[in-house]
């Protein structure tokens, strides 16, 4: 392998190397969460927005655990269903927080959980103008691809498969047709099951993938959480190596000549 | 001028001392206001003006913070 700079991604003006994202959702404790995240080599984690128990103002934080110093919260809109919901989450976010950059998910229906991209559009035009910087969950569609980065997303997240469901990528035609067509960083969002699930989407070209439940509902979460940071290194050096064609028929890898 | 404010915090009623700040409300719930942010009212309000906005009876609160989320 010869000699590159670092294998970098930027987004949004922000330079990371980790190409993996991870969630904070569904651990058995925040102590795992954070042994899960270290072990990812994530330098970004999604985390949600929501009311502070007022009953119980000393409860362990997320915070206690993840440093948002070191790591970089990236808070989400999940549970909103409208772009009014999703906008009025990510004031209050950037106000938590101190700072623009989102992750913007409007979902459509409660079964799915597949985003509404009509709101998800409006949404986007919206923050966008008010000076966020909106990493965008949608569908694994080109044209809507295109129409969010007009709309201002600095990233494209199209889902393999639905959120949660573990189900891998089912349509590389459309991630790799958004890869193609997009001039700011694509990460698959949802639907990763497993290892080979982030590998495949690394090797369509995406500049990263971000996953939760994959991690989060392992048996050993820690150990899963590095067969993803395996998985997401290995996918992106397959795709910048080359892969060979396909061939409908063998091809012999020891030479005939010489046989005895 | 009423001793006390009544105010709908996170969907929950609490009282407060009439003359109390959003900075105050915050501190008597026993938050960190650099770990939280405040709606007061349906409209963000900036973590610089907390102890200048004077509540009122019947405001409507939504504090919120960052919990682990996908």
């Amino acid at each position: 392998m010869t000699a590159t700079p670092a294998d970098t991604w930027t987004v949004a003006g922000r330079t990371f190397t980790s190409r993996l994202i991870v969630g904070t959702g569904k651990y058995k404790d925040f102590r795992q969460n954070a042994a899960a995240v270290a072990a990812s080599g994530a330098e970004i984690v999604t985390v949600a927005v929501r009311r502070v128990n007022i009953s119980d103002p000393k409860a362990p934080m997320l915070s206690d655990f993840i440093d948002p110093k070191v790591i970089t919260y990236l808070p989400n809109t999940a549970g909103c269903f409208t772009a009014d919901e999703a906008i009025r989450t990510l004031r209050l976010a950037r106000e938590a927080g101190g700072w623009d950059l989102v992750k913007l998910e409007v979902l459509g229906e409660a079964r799915t959980l597949y985003p509404d991209m009509r709101e998800t559009l409006k949404a986007c035009e919206v923050l966008a103008r008010e000076g966020f910087a909106p990493m965008v969950y949608c569908v694994d569609d080109p044209i809507a691809a295109k129409q969010l980065e007009e709309a201002g997303a600095v990233a494209i997240m199209p889902l393999g498969a639905p959120i949660g469901s573990g189900l891998g990528i089912q349509n590389r035609v459309t991630v790799r047709l958004i890869v193609e067509g997009a001039n700011v960083p694509v990460l698959v969002d949802a639907g990763v099951g497993t290892a080979s699930d982030a590998a495949v989407a690394m090797e369509l070209g995406c500049d990263g993938v971000l996953m939760n439940t994959a991690i989060a509902e392992a048996k050993d979460p820690v150990r899963m959480a590095l067969a993803m940071k395996l998985a997401v290194e290995g996918g992106r050096h397959a795709y910048l190596s080359g892969r060979m064609a396909t061939r409908k028929y063998a091809d012999p890898s020891s030479p005939l000549a010489g046989l005895i | 001028m009423a001793d006390q404010l009544a105010l709908t915090v996170n969907g929950e009623s609490r009282r407060i001392a009439a003359g109390a700040s959003i900075a105050d409300l915050v501190v008597s719930l026993e938050l960190d206001p650099k770990k939280v942010a405040v709606e007061h009212n349906g409209e963000i309000a900036p973590r610089s003006t907390l102890a200048a906005v004077m509540l009122a009876d019947g405001d409507v609160l939504e504090i919120v913070h960052f919990v682990g989320g996908g």
